[in-house]
C-alpha cells in the first residue's frame, strides 16, 4: 500500500534493516500458513477423511485474527513512518472484507446449491434449479412489485418530511420541543411500533384508530383487503422514518444563505414564489441525498412486515426481506433463499447506480 | 412584519394575516406532535391497565380509570414485587443487558474503526491496486446499500460451524460491519472540517501522526465522534433482523423479546404494554437528553 497526493505531508528519515524487513515478511507469511494448515486440517476432518480434529471452525477464525493482527503490525515493521499511515485505513478494511467479501463468495456457493438446513445431507450443487424455481415463483414476483409501492411512498414521505421541516425553520417558540417530539418515532424500534400501532391500535375490537372509526360510521378493518393493508404497512414505516429525513432537510434549510431569500422577499416575492422559485431549487442537493438513503433504507424493509402482518393477505404486503425470512424460517431453504436475496442485491445494485446517474445527470444541468 | 403604526386600515389588515399565518403553523406543529405523541402516551397508559379498561377504551389514567400495576407485575416491576425474586423480571433483564452490551459494544468498535479510516482517507492518499482514495471511500459506503438478507443466510451457516451462532460477539461483528459505513460518512465530513495546518503544527513540534491524531485532532473531533456513536447506538439497539435469525436463547436481544411475546400472548395488552414501554424508554430518555448530537450527526453529510 503505498501513499501519495498527501494533504498532511510528513518527511521521515527511516532506516530500516533488512532483518527487520525480513521478519516482518515473514510474521504475516507465517501466519498465513498457519490459518491455511488448520483451514486445510479442518475440512479433512469434516470431509471424514481425518480423524482427529476441532469441534468446529473457531481455531481457524483465531488464527485469521492472527494473521490480520501481523498484517497490520507488519505495516509498521517493513515501512516504518510510511506503514503508520496505512495502519488507519487498514483495520477497517479488512474488517469489511472479511465481513463482506467472503461471506458474498460463500453466498455465491451456496445459492446454486439445494441446501436445506432441516435436511441432514448437507449442500448439492443443483445447477440452475434454483434459478428456474425463482423464475416460477409468483411469490418473489408479488414481493418485488410490492416494494416498487414501496419506494414510491417514499415521495410522499419527502413531500410531509419537506413540510415539517419548514414548519421547524420557521420563527416559532418551543422549537426545541417540537425537535425532539417530531424525532422520538425514530428512536422506536420497527418491532415495538409494530405493537404498539400495528397490533393494539390498529386492534378491530379495542384500538383507539378502530373506535374512531366506528365513530365516523366505518367498519374498521384495516388488514383486510390487500391495499389497505400494504397502505397500513407504508404509513407505519412513514411514521418511523418521517424525521429522519425532515431532519436533513432542517439541516439543509438553516444552511441556505439567509441573504437570498430576504433578497426575494425585497423584489416582493409573495411566500409560495420565494420557497417555489429560490428555496426549493437551492434545496435540491440537500433533498436528492435525503431521498437517496431514505430509498436505500426503504429497500431493507422487512421488521414491520414479518411481525404484524407477516407478509398476509395473501402475500400483499410482503418486501423481499420478509419473504426471505419467512422462507428461511418456515422451509429452512438456505439455498433457495440466499439466490433470491443475490438476485435482489444485484437488482438495488442496478437500480441505486441507475438512480445516481439519473440524479447526477440531472442535477449537472443548468436549471 | 413592518407595522409601526397599529391604528391603520392597512395595517390592521397585515395584523389579521399574520395572526392567521401563525394559527396555522401552531396548528399544524400541535397537529402533528399528536401524531407523534399519542402512540406513545397509549402504549406508556395502557401498560397500567386492566383488561376492563382496554375494552372500554379509556384513556386518561385517574379521570377514567385507576392505574393498576398488573402490566408491569408482569415483568416483575411493581412496588409489590421489586424486593422479590423474579423470573420474569430476571428475563428481562438479560434480555436488556444483552442488548445494551451488543449495542454499545458494536458501537464502539465501529467508531474506533470508522474513526481511523475516515480521518486516513481525509488526510493521505493511498493506492490498493487500481483503488485510490476515492474508491476506497465509495467501497466503506458503498456498504450502506448491502440488504441484510444478503448476508444473514451466510452468516447463518458460516456461525454455525464457527460456533458463533446464539452468541454476543457474532452480533456484534455484524452489527459493527451495518453501523460502519455511517459512521464513516459522518466522520469524514468532520475531519475534513478541521483543517490541516493543526496537525502541522503539531508535527513540526515532534508529535507522530498518530500522536498528532490522538492528542489534537481526536479533541476536536470528539463531539461528531458521539454523534455518530449515538446514531450507531440507536440503530444496534433497535436492530431485530439479523437478531431474530441469529439468536435462539443466551444472546436473544430486547425486540426478539418483544417480537416473540406478540404472537403468543394474544390479547394480555397491559403485559405487552409494559413490555413495549421497558424497550422504547431508554432510547427516548437518549432522545430528550441528547437530541442535540443525534441531529447533527444526521446533518453531517447531508449538507456539503
Amino acid at each position: 500500500m503505498s501513499t501519495q497526493g498527501d494533504l498532511l505531508h510528513t518527511v521521515t528519515a527511516d532506516t530500516i534493516s533488512t532483518r527487520r524487513r525480513r521478519m516482518g515478511r515473514a510474521m504475516v507469511w507465517g501466519t498465513v500458513a498457519l490459518t491455511a494448515t488448520l483451514a486445510t486440517l479442518q475440512f479433512a476432518h469434516d470431509a471424514g477423511t481425518l480423524g482427529w480434529g476441532f469441534d468446529n471452525w473457531r481455531p481457524v477464525l483465531y488464527a485469521y485474527l492472527l494473521w490480520a493482527t501481523a498484517l497490520c503490525a507488519a505495516q509498521v515493521i517493513v515501512h516504518g513512518e510510511r506503514g503508520k499511515r496505512a495502519l488507519f485505513v487498514l483495520p477497517a478494511a479488512l474488517f469489511v472484507i472479511s465481513l463482506v467479501v467472503f461471506p458474498l463468495l460463500f453466498a455465491l456457493y451456496i445459492s446454486f446449491t439445494d441446501w436445506n438446513l432441516a435436511s441432514l445431507s448437507g449442500p448439492q450443487p443443483n445447477g440452475w434449479d434454483n434459478m428456474r424455481q425463482m423464475w416460477g415463483d409468483a411469490f418473489y414476483w408479488n414481493a418485488l412489485k410490492n416494494m416498487v409501492y414501496y419506494v414510491a411512498a417514499v415521495s410522499v414521505e419527502y413531500v410531509i418530511a419537506f413540510g415539517l421541516a419548514l414548519l421547524l425553520n420557521a420563527q416559532i417558540r418551543a422549537r426545541k420541543f417540537f425537535r425532539i417530539v417530531f424525532l422520538l418515532p425514530l428512536m422506536l424500534s420497527p418491532v415495538a411500533v409494530s405493537w404498539m400501532v400495528g397490533k393494539s391500535m390498529l386492534e378491530v375490537r379495542f384500538g383507539p384508530i378502530s373506535r374512531v372509526v366506528r365513530e365516523m360510521g366505518f367498519e374498521p378493518s384495516f388488514f383486510g383487503s390487500p391495499e389497505m393493508a400494504r397502505f397500513m404497512i407504508m404509513a407505519m414505516d412513514a411514521w418511523t422514518f418521517i424525521p429522519f429525513m425532515m431532519i436533513m432537510l432542517l439541516a439543509g434549510l438553516q444552511a441556505l444563505p439567509r441573504e437570498v431569500i430576504e433578497a426575494s422577499k425585497v423584489d416582493g416575492a409573495s411566500g409560495w414564489q420565494s420557497f417555489k422559485e429560490v428555496i426549493f431549487p437551492l434545496m435540491l442537493p440537500v433533498s436528492v441525498t435525503a431521498i437517496v438513503i431514505r430509498i436505500i433504507f426503504k429497500l431493507k424493509l422487512a421488521d414491520i412486515i414479518i411481525n404484524v402482518t407477516s407478509g398476509g393477505p395473501g402475500g400483499a404486503t410482503d418486501s423481499v426481506t420478509s419473504f426471505i425470512f419467512r422462507e428461511y424460517r418456515d422451509r429452512s431453504n438456505v439455498g433457495y433463499g440466499t439466490l433470491l436475496a443475490m438476485i435482489y442485491l444485484i437488482l438495488i445494485i442496478l437500480f441505486i447506480t441507475a438512480l445516481l446517474k439519473v440524479v447526477s445527470r440531472w442535477m449537472e444541468r443548468p436549471a | 412584519m413592518t407595522a409601526v403604526f397599529k391604528d391603520h386600515a392597512s395595517d390592521r389588515q397585515v395584523k389579521v394575516k399574520w395572526w392567521s399565518s401563525r394559527v396555522a403553523i401552531y396548528a399544524a406543529l400541535i397537529l402533528w406532535a399528536v401524531i407523534c405523541l399519542f402512540p406513545i402516551y397509549w402504549t406508556l397508559t395502557t401498560s397500567f391497565k386492566l383488561a376492563p379498561d382496554v375494552m372500554r377504551g379509556n384513556m386518561i389514567p385517574f379521570v377514567d380509570f385507576t392505574p393498576k400495576w398488573k402490566g408491569w407485575e408482569s415483568l416483575g416491576f411493581s412496588p409489590r414485587l421489586i424486593g422479590e425474586v423474579s423470573t420474569v423480571r430476571e428475563e428481562f433483564l438479560k434480555r436488556f443487558w444483552n442488548s445494551a452490551i451488543v449495542a454499545v459494544s458494536a458501537s464502539t468498535l465501529a467508531v474506533v474503526l470508522g474513526s481511523l479510516a475516515a480521518y486516513g482517507l481525509s488526510r493521505f492518499g493511498y493506492r490498493f491496486g487500481f483503488m485510490r482514495n476515492s474508491d476506497i471511500s465509495f467501497f466503506f459506503l458503498s456498504q450502506m446499500i448491502l440488504p441484510p438478507v444478503v448476508l444473514a443466510l451466510p452468516f447463518l451457516v458460516l456461525y454455525r460451524s464457527l460456533d458463533l451462532l446464539d452468541s454476543r460477539v457474532g452480533l456484534i461483528l455484524l452489527y459493527t460491519l451495518m453501523v460502519l459505513p455511517i459512521v464513516i460518512w459522518i466522520m469524514r465530513d468532520q475531519f475534513q472540517g478541521i483543517p490541516v495546518e493543526l496537525e502541522e503544527a503539531a508535527l513540526v513540534d515532534g508529535l507522530g501522526i498518530w500522536g498528532a491524531f490522538c492528542q489534537i485532532v481526536l479533541p476536536i473531533a470528539l463531539p461528531g465522534m458521539v454523534a455518530a456513536f449515538i446514531l450507531s447506538l440507536v440503530l444496534c439497539w433497535n436492530e431485530y433482523f439479523f437478531a431474530a435469525l441469529l439468536t435462539s436463547t443466551d444472546a436473544k436481544t430486547l425486540p426478539v423479546m418483544v417480537a416473540s411475546q406478540t404472537g403468543s400472548q394474544g390479547i394480555n395488552w397491559w403485559s405487552m404494554a409494559a413490555l413495549s414501554s421497558a424497550a422504547i424508554l431508554p432510547l427516548v430518555i437518549v432522545a430528550i437528553f441528547l437530541e442535540k448530537y443525534i441531529i447533527k450527526g444526521m446533518a453531517a453529510g447531508a449538507v456539503k
